[in-house]
This record gives C-alpha cells, sequence and structure tokens, in this order.
C-alpha cells in the first residue's frame, strides 16, 4: 500500500513537471503552437458544419465515395509505418547514430497514426455509431472485413509506438537501465506491427475486385516501398528542424540523416520498379481494365483532371531518387532537404489523391465523375494534420530533454550526466 | 519565494482550465449538432440482436416519430423471410424500351429522398447495339422525348442480390447481410457510414443518404418494412430490398408491376413452378459480371 502510493505520488510528480515543461517555452515556440492551435480551431469549425449537415457538405458522391479524408488516411499508415526502418537498424543492427534518435522516430509514429485515425473518424458519416466497430461492445466483422482488421492493427501499432517510448523515456528521466527482458518483445514486435498496418490497408483496397484499379497483387508491396520513401523523408526534415530549434542540443549527427537517405533511395528504386511493372501490363495487354490508369496518366474521354497531378508527383519521384542515389548529392544537406521535400509531396500526391481517386473513375458501370476536395474538406484536413504537429511537438518538448538528461527527477538533477542507459 | 508558489498556481491552474475547455469546447458543438432522434437512437441495439420487446418498443417510437413527421399513421413490419421462399429477378433484355417506369415507381415505393440528395435504387443504362459487357461507353443520363430510341438497347441495372455478396463480406460492423429468403439487407440504424460497401459493390447497387433525406409529405408509403423502405437517415447507406414489404406478403415488387413492357419477371427458386424457374430453364439468361464470382440472384436473359 505505501508503495502503491509512492508510485502513484512519483507519476503526479512527473505528471506536474511534464505539464510544467510542455506550457514553458520560447517565442517562437508559443508562437508555433498557438497558429496550430489555430488552424486546428478552424478545421474543428468546419467538421461541425460537416458533422451537422451530413457528408453531402464535401464534394464526395455516390461515383466518388470516398476521397481527400481516405487519401490522406492511407498517405500517413504509410508514414506512421516507416518508423520501422530506424528501430531495425537501432534495436536489431545497434547503429548507434540512429539509436540516439530512435525515440523520437517512434512518436512520430504515434503522432501519424493518431492523425490515420482522426482522419478515418472525420470520414464516417456516423460518428456516433463509432462504438459499434469497438470489439466486444460493437459488433465487429472480424475477421471477415478488412476495414475490422485496419481497426485493430492501427490501433495496436499506435499503443505500442506508446508504450516502448515511453517506457524508456521514463527509465531516462529515473536514470534507471530498461528492463530489457520486458521491452524488447514489444519493439521486436513493432517491426511486423509496421509492415502489417500497411500491408492491411494495402489489402483493404486489394480486396475488392469490383475496382480492378485497386484489385492487383502488387498492391501491398507498392504501398511498403512509397511507405518507407515518404515516411524517412519526412523524419529526416524534421530531425533537422529539431536539431536547429530545440534548447536542449540533442545530438542528431548528420551521419544519421545520410543513412536513412540511403534507405530512401533503395526504396525509391522499389517502388519505382514495382509501379513501372504494373504500368507495363496494364498498357501492354490493354484491356478494359485500364480504364483507371487512362484516366489517371492520359486522361479518359477528356476527363483530365488529375493528369498535371501524376506527371508532377513522378517528376518529383524520379528526380528524387537521382538525389538520393548520387552520394554527393545524398551527402549534402541542401539536395538532401530538397529530395526530401520532393519525395513528401511526390509520393503523397502518387498514393494519396492519386491512388484513391482513380479506383473511382470509372465507376462499375462506367460513369465518369470527376472530383475535386472542397474548402471544407481542405480545412478540415489541415485541422488533422495540425493536430499531429501538435502532440508530436508536445511530445517532442518533453521527450528531448529526457533524451538529453536536461529533464530528470529531482534526486538526479545535480549529477554530471552519465552514459545512456541502452 | 510566495510570488513564485503564487505564479505556479496559476499556472497549473492556467493549464487545467485549458485542457477542460478543449475537452467541453470539443464534444459540446458536436454533442448539441446531434439531433434528438439521434440522441434517442444512440444506444438501439443492432436488429438482429433486439428481443422481440425490444423490437416492439422500436417500433412504437418509429410509429411516433413518422407521424410527427409525415403525419401519416405508418405500418412498420419486422415480418421475417417466408420458409421455402428464395427469391431471384429476371430481366428480359429484348423487351425493355428504357422509359425508366421501373424507377419512378421504385422511388415512390421505397420512400427515397427526392432532392439534395436524389437517390434511385435502378439505374437504366443505354447502350449502342454492338455493345453490352463494356459499360464505359453507357449512357447513365439519357433524355429523349421519346424511347425506344434506334440503335440503342437499355440495360436496367439494380442490387444483384448475390448469394456471394462482396457489400457483405465488406462491411465492418456487420450492418448488413443476407436473409435467409435471399434479400440482402440493411440496418440503416447500424450502419456507420463509412462507405466501404459502395467501394466494394461491382453493380453500385448502394447508395447513400449524402444529408437528411426529403421526402414529400403528399407522397410518402406509410406501408413499410424495418429492413426495407422505411424513410432513412442522414449518411447510412440504402439498397434494393426487392421490395421485401411487398414480396413478404406475397406480392411483386414495385418495378415488376410497373414495367409496362413485362421485361421483368421475379419469383421464388424453390417452388419449381415458378416464373424465375421456367424462366432459368427455358432462356438463355447470363448475369452480369459472372467472373467476379458474386453469384448475382438477377438474371438477364434473351427471348428463345
Amino acid at each position: 500500500m505505501e508503495k502503491f502510493r509512492e508510485t502513484l505520488n512519483e507519476t503526479w510528480h512527473f505528471y506536474r513537471r511534464t505539464l510544467t515543461l510542455v506550457a514553458k517555452g520560447s517565442k517562437l515556440y508559443y508562437a508555433w503552437c498557438f497558429s496550430l492551435l489555430a488552424i486546428i480551431v478552424v478545421g474543428f469549425l468546419f467538421y461541425l458544419k460537416q458533422h451537422d449537415v451530413g457528408l453531402i457538405a464535401t464534394n464526395m458522391n455516390d461515383q466518388v465515395s470516398w476521397g481527400l479524408y481516405i487519401a490522406n488516411f492511407t498517405y500517413l499508415v504509410g508514414t506512421a509505418a516507416a518508423a520501422v526502418l530506424l528501430v531495425i537498424p537501432s534495436y536489431v543492427y545497434h547503429f548507434k547514430p540512429i539509436k540516439e534518435i530512435v525515440v523520437l522516430g517512434e512518436l512520430f509514429a504515434a503522432s501519424s497514426i493518431v492523425m490515420a485515425i482522426l482522419f478515418v473518424m472525420v470520414d464516417l458519416g456516423r460518428l456516433d455509431r463509432f462504438w459499434h466497430m469497438i470489439p466486444f461492445i460493437g459488433l465487429m466483422n472480424f475477421p471477415q472485413s478488412l476495414l475490422a482488421w485496419d481497426v485493430l492493427a492501427l490501433n495496436g501499432y499506435l499503443f505500442l509506438n506508446l508504450l516502448i517510448p515511453i517506457y524508456l523515456l521514463v527509465k531516462f528521466y529515473y536514470r534507471k537501465e530498461p528492463n530489457w527482458k520486458f521491452i524488447l518483445p514489444f519493439i521486436l514486435l513493432s517491426i511486423p506491427m509496421a509492415v502489417a498496418i500497411h500491408t492491411v490497408t494495402a489489402f483493404l483496397y486489394n480486396g475488392l475486385p469490383a475496382r480492378p484499379f485497386w484489385n492487383a497483387s502488387i498492391l501491398a508491396p507498392r504501398f511498403l516501398a512509397s511507405a518507407f520513401c515518404s515516411g524517412p523523408a519526412i523524419i529526416i526534415i524534421i530531425f533537422q528542424i529539431i536539431r536547429k530549434v530545440s534548447t536542449s542540443k540533442i545530438e542528431i549527427e548528420d551521419e544519421a540523416l545520410f543513412k536513412i537517405s540511403e534507405l530512401i533511395a533503395y526504396a525509391m528504386f522499389l517502388n519505382l520498379f514495382l509501379l513501372s511493372a504494373e504500368i507495363f501490363k496494364e498498357y501492354y495487354s490493354q484491356t478494359v481494365h485500364i480504364a483507371s490508369f487512362k484516366y489517371l496518366f492520359e486522361g479518359l474521354h477528356g476527363h483530365k483532371q488529375l493528369v498535371p497531378w501524376i506527371w508532377a508527383a513522378m517528376t518529383m519521384n524520379v528526380t528524387a531518387f537521382i538525389i538520393f542515389l548520387i552520394p554527393q548529392t545524398r551527402k549534402r544537406i541542401t539536395t538532401l532537404n530538397l529530395g526530401c521535400l520532393l519525395i513528401i509531396i511526390g509520393v503523397w500526391i502518387e498514393k494519396g489523391p492519386g491512388f484513391v481517386i482513380p479506383g473511382f473513375v470509372p465507376d462499375p458501370l462506367g460513369e465518369i465523375v470527376q472530383y475535386l476536395p472542397n474548402l471544407l474538406e481542405l480545412m478540415v484536413s489541415f485541422g488533422i494534420w495540425a493536430t499531429g504537429l501538435l502532440i508530436f511537438t508536445l511530445l517532442m518538448k518533453v521527450a528531448i530533454p529526457i533524451e538529453t538528461g536536461k529533464f530528470t527527477h529531482t534526486q538526479y538533477e545535480k549529477e554530471v550526466i552519465v552514459s545512456r542507459p541502452y | 519565494m510566495r510570488n513564485r508558489n503564487h505564479r505556479r498556481y496559476t499556472r497549473r491552474e492556467f493549464l487545467r482550465n485549458l485542457s477542460l475547455t478543449a475537452v467541453a469546447g470539443a464534444s459540446l458543438p458536436i454533442l448539441s449538432s446531434c439531433s434528438k432522434e439521434e440522441s434517442e437512437d444512440f444506444l438501439q441495439n443492432h436488429f438482429r440482436e433486439m428481443t422481440p420487446e425490444e423490437k416492439k418498443r422500436v417500433i412504437a417510437k418509429l410509429e411516433e416519430r413518422y407521424l410527427q413527421k409525415y403525419g401519416r399513421k405508418f405500418q412498420i413490419s419486422t415480418q421475417e423471410a417466408v420458409p421455402d421462399t428464395f427469391w431471384a429477378y429476371g430481366l428480359e433484355l429484348s423487351r425493355c424500351i428504357g422509359c425508366r417506369r421501373c424507377v419512378y415507381a421504385c422511388v415512390k415505393e421505397n420512400n427515397h429522398s427526392r432532392h439534395d440528395p436524389q437517390l434511385q435504387w435502378i439505374r437504366v443504362l443505354r447502350l449502342k447495339r454492338g455493345n453490352l459487357i463494356n459499360l464505359e461507353n453507357s449512357e447513365h443520363y439519357y433524355n429523349p422525348d421519346l424511347v425506344p430510341e434506334k440503335g440503342f438497347i437499355y440495360l436496367p441495372v439494380q442490387c444483384q442480390q448475390c448469394q456471394e455478396p462482396p457489400c457483405v463480406k465488406v462491411c465492418p460492423v456487420h450492418a448488413t447481410w443476407q436473409e435467409p429468403d435471399g434479400i440482402v439487407v440493411v440496418d440503416y440504424n447500424w450502419c456507420i457510414g463509412c462507405r466501404y460497401c459502395i467501394a466494394a459493390c461491382p453493380y453500385k447497387g448502394r447508395v447513400f443518404n449524402w444529408a437528411e433525406p426529403n421526402i414529400p409529405k403528399e407522397e410518402i408509403n406509410p406501408s413499410v418494412h424495418y429492413l426495407g423502405n422505411r424513410p432513412r437517415m442522414k449518411c447510412a447507406v440504402e439498397k434494393c430490398t426487392f421490395c421485401i414489404q411487398r414480396v413478404r406478403q406475397g406480392r411483386y415488387p414495385a418495378c415488376v408491376e410497373a414495367c409496362p413492357t413485362g421485361t421483368r419477371k421475379f419469383g421464388n427458386l424453390l417452388d419449381l413452378n415458378s416464373e424465375m424457374r421456367y424462366i432459368i430453364d427455358r432462356k438463355r439468361v447470363f448475369r452480369l459480371k459472372e467472373d467476379l464470382g458474386t453469384e448475382p440472384k438477377f438474371y438477364y436473359f434473351f427471348e428463345a
């Protein structure tokens, strides 16, 4: 009992100090957080309107029944899965420069998953019936429905990516050696789980014979390949920003960034290769199933809305691939960042709107209805992205000082920083 | 020292107030934008899990609600499948003239939303002669003064009542299922509006209430089935039920009755003397997109 009270006290103490840490910051920090909050509020107000009148407030329709929300969802599941590219080199191969930052990568994955889940929630017509999907409380169609699988996989992965970093950080906070016997199985489990969330998301589309554009078995590998481009690209940019603005001098070595960018080069090669394999199959065989590809790449019966987008994406991806392929450009920060930006945008177009929308055009009865998101969908999406960024910022505000040894249990505050516990 | 303590207190207060306001601020407007009906129905059980008493209560609630809304006394049936029935549909392509009377009859019978959104369960496609399977060149919105038009044939499509329905397979919450008489139905009160079934259906058999349905009071059909043509609600999916409210009482679906050319047939596959058994045995039948393995119970056929 005494021990329990002590633990409770300690937890409360930690929680309170964390809040204080989060509430204090530079002017830049405040400006950043409050502008994110402002975007969140605007997005939320737009969502309220959608919740009030129904999904008619969006540009989605019976022909194109999923739009910008599900496009963003698909992309974000990918970026979340990409944390595995940090987990493998650090925990399995003990590559030191990445080991220093792996916890940050896991928290990034957690923030991405939160955004992905939020995008599904705003896409639901009946948020009030969300509980129907909760296992044991509602009536989940498991294992038949891939959407049920996705709910389980995403939440499982979110749990892992909160448990692992928080456990390690709390241990650092108390300057204690983590109990590896306890946490290592979770870490190892997070590797197949990362692959699983994205595979399940791919299968969600893949298993629909009604939509030939998605019904290609190459889909899951393609998803993984593109995820291992976009996720790490975002991580590279974020780490540089952290290095610049963080007051507690976290060590993020260039070596780590270059290693990640090398992995991106391999992933991008695979992504482009798989895509070209699919394009070859469709264009050489010229069956009726080519319609969606034609709509995407060259326009169908005069409907060309997505054509400039996909070619922009292709150009960006190929350029980025070349940048990451050549060691000189890969290892120069300016070109490295250019490559990352190109990949972030290029992959977003390719596997966001460039993947979801053509699945619906033409529809199963041959009708062509074009879709562009409206202002409301854009604002709600911005709101969710801002939510993710804010969550990530606040997590970083606590995680980084713990990592660098600046924020520890009061008992150790005066001590000199000892070696890293792991 | 006192000063510092004081400052600390206000900061914590500020944080607590901020987070409380955030939570309340986020949930209150969402809750307040829920209608009275939505909050009443919030905990309603899945139709197949309801006890007979629960069903009775729900029906009473709906009757009261519809009376308020449409000023009519509704007959809401929950009649189960009639034993030894398994329904199938026949459509003789060589007879269809593309007049869309079936569409209008369906809209009226099944209480569709008339505008914003306008929903229909039957779509008639106009194809140039020489085409049938590739629907990419079909015209959905043909509007001539007179039908049939020279050089065209018409292909009506609606829910094909598949024996292996992809929509049922993908629904994450069991909001849609196949009844013992073969009809695929939706519990409109259980659907979460994810629209996965719309993506999965190869026949566009499902449509979505993008907003609260609009049905003129004077055009309402008060004779309804819980799983069929009762007025629906915003952001739930719906589909053709072979007029479940009619066929379980031994009547034809509205589209069959409305067709002026006798294109549309309907019958019980388990009854060896039924019209459908006759057609399958004697005519040349095919089903749409048979290659997808959905096993529709909707047979298109030609004379002889």
